[in-house]
């Protein structure tokens, strides 16, 4: 087995994680969710959390995105620390996010009340188009599907122009057949946008195939146990033997053994 | 649901007059076999409520019903909207003033018309400050659960796209507690339905509640009883009907499904 | 990360607002008996602005906190108190069993059988808004003035929206749940017993909680008008008899504790964990 040595970030740095812990407090027992993490996350890159279930991927994310502040540590972004959420840097939830009582166009215009109506209403044709909702501006998220749900809190997104993604488990709940779909469409956006992305999951392939960087952490307390750069040109080839070897190389690190 | 063969079209209509029909048929014949004079046949129930409708009397005590329901339910409204989503945005607050509505809640506000009418003396101000008693606390407690069960992640989406807290509660909070609040105004307003009639047979001199107490004790016309019970009946369901129409506006519907 | 796991995590922080983050809890523990006596310090409050109050009432007939403390002494005294809140209880308790054992049964049966809910609903949705005060006269001249009018006031009251809580709860059980129980071999039977029913607790014990609050509600109206004895009578005697007002409000009071006593006791129910699935499971 190879051991990936982390490679030095050649872009300068957006988001800086400087030895964050974070501990909660509850009904007097305190558990120690993440530990001593450093990280570094490029202008432009697509860097993936990875681990197992509770290990307190979301709880960094939610730091990352200010919701959350950290116990120790600091977490600066174009170098200034994270006090609180920021419109520069937007929050994807699953699809859960998407305000059940506006229709896809008030959705996607929630974050624009400061632009004028002209304005607005461009940007929100302009992304309804980007993420393939034409026909459905005056629907409610009621009557979408999952992945359609999922563009739209994509759309809603994006339309504030950020720097930032953060997306937690955004294809989660969706089908195998529109996750795959939905990750093509991510990269489709993330290269036209080039918007840093920072994206939690726990699916060891979406991973490989997403990322610049896969930060592999370990069980609680959450600390990086990996950081695996993906060296695959775009449009990535899921079969091909580089692919492989990284995928397994994760695999064996989280200590699975690849066979069933 | 259980049965798989799916009732007909006919059948919507056969059942509800088959059990309509046999629920008059045992009025009617009860009265016959028992020979009573005091309780009234349906036909007898049928000739008081023209008698009512000719005397142009009914639609006086309608008009009186409905203005009271309406001052002393819009008022409740009016003050426990507010009130209720402030308690439910500020937690501290809520607590402290928690424990008071928990004690005055249960008194019957039927209990309070020795004080409403100390307070108003007998007439229309007494009933509606025992109508508004009885719509109060509901609509409170409806708006300030509804706030308190508005999912954390909408709120998280409000400031992470920049929104001032007063906007965070005029466009996150508030639309995504309507359902809720809605819930909790029909079932005030059917209290006060409740309430109008009793308040009606004690503290005034007007209004389908003193036509009951009113035609029964001045010479035992339970003809007349009935048909203001009919009447009681009916707009109360007209009330309740026009509510629920309120739950199908598209920027609400989401909150009131309940099939999967 | 599962959905759960996430919720747990996101559950942390109370107020998106950052600042408050994990909890300091060394600071949280000395605060803790400070915000407890809050709530208690407006109760005193209130009662100091009604002591004051009731002096600048013109009629002077409403007595201040003391004064109906001294109303209460005086009911139990006299062994109004308890004779009073056990007659009131008794016709609370016959009413809504007597609701209970007929409307949920009935309920469960229309809401699963399609054709049953068709025959009654619009005779249901006909008679369940007619206040069940306005049946006094009927039930004065069926039962006479006594415990059976205000009994039978109550079952009607409780009768409507029990039957309507269990109809819809059955309609809302999940139709997996029932396919999964028919796919094990389940008789008919079998299903409404095994996954029905345990399926409906919980919305059932929500719609018993309210329902007994209008039990409650109409208990004293009934006893206004239609007995001599309990609660609602006693306000109204109070006030009749010489303008009580010092027991009137001791009445109110005793109506109030009661009344929440009874909602506390159908609340606990609520938690007990084997019906607890039902109250946790729409949290986002």
């Amino acid at each position: 087995m190879t051991l990936i040595e982390p490679m030095e970030v050649a872009v300068k740095a957006k988001l800086c994680v400087e030895q964050v812990g974070m501990v909660f407090e509850r009904d007097g027992k305190s558990t120690h969710v993440l530990e001593n993490i450093d990280l570094e996350v490029g202008d432009g890159e697509f860097v993936c959390l990875l681990g197992p279930s509770g290990c307190g991927k979301t709880t960094l994310l939610n730091a990352m995105a200010g919701f959350l502040a950290p116990t120790s540590g600091t977490i600066r972004v174009d170098g200034e620390p994270v006090r609180r959420p920021d419109p520069r840097r937007i929050f994807v939830f699953q699809e859960r996010g998407v305000f059940p009582w506006l229709t896809v166009e008030g959705n996607i215009e929630f974050g624009l009340f400061k632009l004028t109506r002209a304005e607005r209403a461009a940007r929100v044709a302009q992304y309804i188009r980007m993420v393939g909702l034409k026909g459905f501006e005056k629907s409610y998220p009621h009557d979408l599907s999952g992945g359609m749900k999922q563009r739209l809190e994509v759309a809603r997104a994006l339309a504030v122009n950020p720097d930032m993604l953060f997306l937690d488990e955004p294809f989660g709940a969706l089908d195998s057949i529109t996750r795959l779909i939905m990750r093509g469409e991510l990269l489709r956006i993330w290269e036209a946008e080039r918007k840093t992305i920072v994206f939690v999951t726990h699916d060891i392939d979406e991973a490989v195939q997403l990322a610049d960087r896969v930060v592999v952490m370990s069980a609680r307390p959450a600390t990086i146990q990996q950081i695996v750069p993906i060296d695959i040109a775009h449009p990535r080839d899921i079969s091909s033997a580089r692919y492989l070897e990284l995928r397994d190389g994760i695999f064996k690190q989280i200590g699975l053994a690849h066979r069933i | 649901m259980n049965t798989l063969t799916e009732p007909r079209k006919w059948e919507a209509y056969f059942w509800p007059t088959l059990t309509a029909a046999l629920f008059l048929a045992l009025w009617y014949f009860s009265v016959a076999w028992t020979k009573t004079n005091i309780f009234p046949s349906p036909r007898e129930v049928v000739r008081g409520m023209a008698e009512l409708v000719r005397q142009h009397a009914l639609w006086g005590d309608i008009v009186d019903s409905l203005r009271r329901v309406a001052i002393g339910f819009g008022t409740a409204a009016v003050l426990g909207i507010p009130i209720g989503l402030t308690l439910g945005w500020y937690p501290a607050a809520d607590q402290v003033v928690n424990p008071v509505m928990q004690l005055l809640r249960p008194i019957s506000p039927i209990a309070w018309i020795p004080v409403a009418i100390i307070f108003f003396g007998v007439g229309d101000k007494a009933a509606i400050f025992l109508i508004f008693m009885g719509a109060y606390f509901p609509i409170v407690v409806a708006c300030a659960s509804g706030v308190t069960n508005v999912p954390a992640m909408y709120r998280r989406a409000g400031h992470n796209f920049g929104l001032t807290p007063v906007q965070v509660l005029a466009r996150v909070v508030f639309p995504a507690a309507l359902p809720r609040i809605l819930m909790g105004l029909r079932i005030a307003l059917g209290i006060a339905w409740l309430v109008v009639v009793a308040a009606e047979m004690i503290a005034v001199d007007s209004g389908l509640g003193y036509l009951v107490i009113d035609s029964r004790n001045s010479g035992k016309r339970y003809d007349l009883v009935v048909a203001a019970m009919l009447m009681i009946g009916v707009i109360g369901l007209i009330l309740d009907t026009a509510f629920r129409s309120l739950e199908k506006i598209q920027s609400v519907r989401w909150g009131f499904r309940n099939e999967s | 990360m599962s959905p759960g796991s996430a919720r747990g995590e996101g559950g942390e922080e109370q107020r998106p607002a950052v600042s408050t983050g994990p909890v300091h809890d060394s600071h949280a523990a000395t605060m803790n008996w400070r915000v407890q006596w809050r709530p208690l310090a407006f109760i005193a409050f209130l009662l100091v602005l009604w002591h004051y109050g009731v002096k600048h009432e013109p009629s002077h007939l409403l007595p201040g906190p003391w004064g109906v403390v001294g109303g209460l002494v005086d009911l139990l005294h006299h062994g109004l108190l308890l004779k009073y809140v056990v007659a009131s209880l008794y016709r609370v308790t016959w009413g809504f069993v007597l609701a209970v054992v007929t409307a949920i049964p009935l309920g469960l049966a229309a809401g699963w059988y399609r054709r049953a809910e068709m025959a009654l609903n619009p005779i249901v949705q006909l008679l369940r808004p007619i206040s069940p005060l306005a049946w006094i006269p009927i039930a004065i001249l069926w039962f006479g003035v006594g415990d059976l009018a205000a009994i039978f006031l109550i079952y009607l009251g409780c009768f409507f929206p029990l039957m309507l809580t269990a109809m819809g709860a059955v309609e809302n059980v999940p139709s997996v749940y029932i396919r999964a129980g028919r796919n094990f071999g389940l008789s008919q039977s079998e299903v409404i017993w095994r996954v029905v029913y345990p399926a409906v607790i919980p919305q059932l014990i929500v719609g018993l909680r309210i329902t007994l609050g209008i039990a409650w509600l109409v208990v004293v109206a009934a006893e206004m008008i239609a007995v001599d004895s309990g609660l609602g009578f006693l306000i109204v005697d109070a006030r009749n008899a010489g303008n009580r007002y010092d027991l009137v409000v001791a009445g109110m009071v005793a109506i109030g504790v009661i009344g929440l006593l009874l909602d506390l006791g159908m609340r606990s129910l609520e938690k007990a964990q084997s019906f607890r699935w039902g109250y946790t499971e729409d949290e986002a």
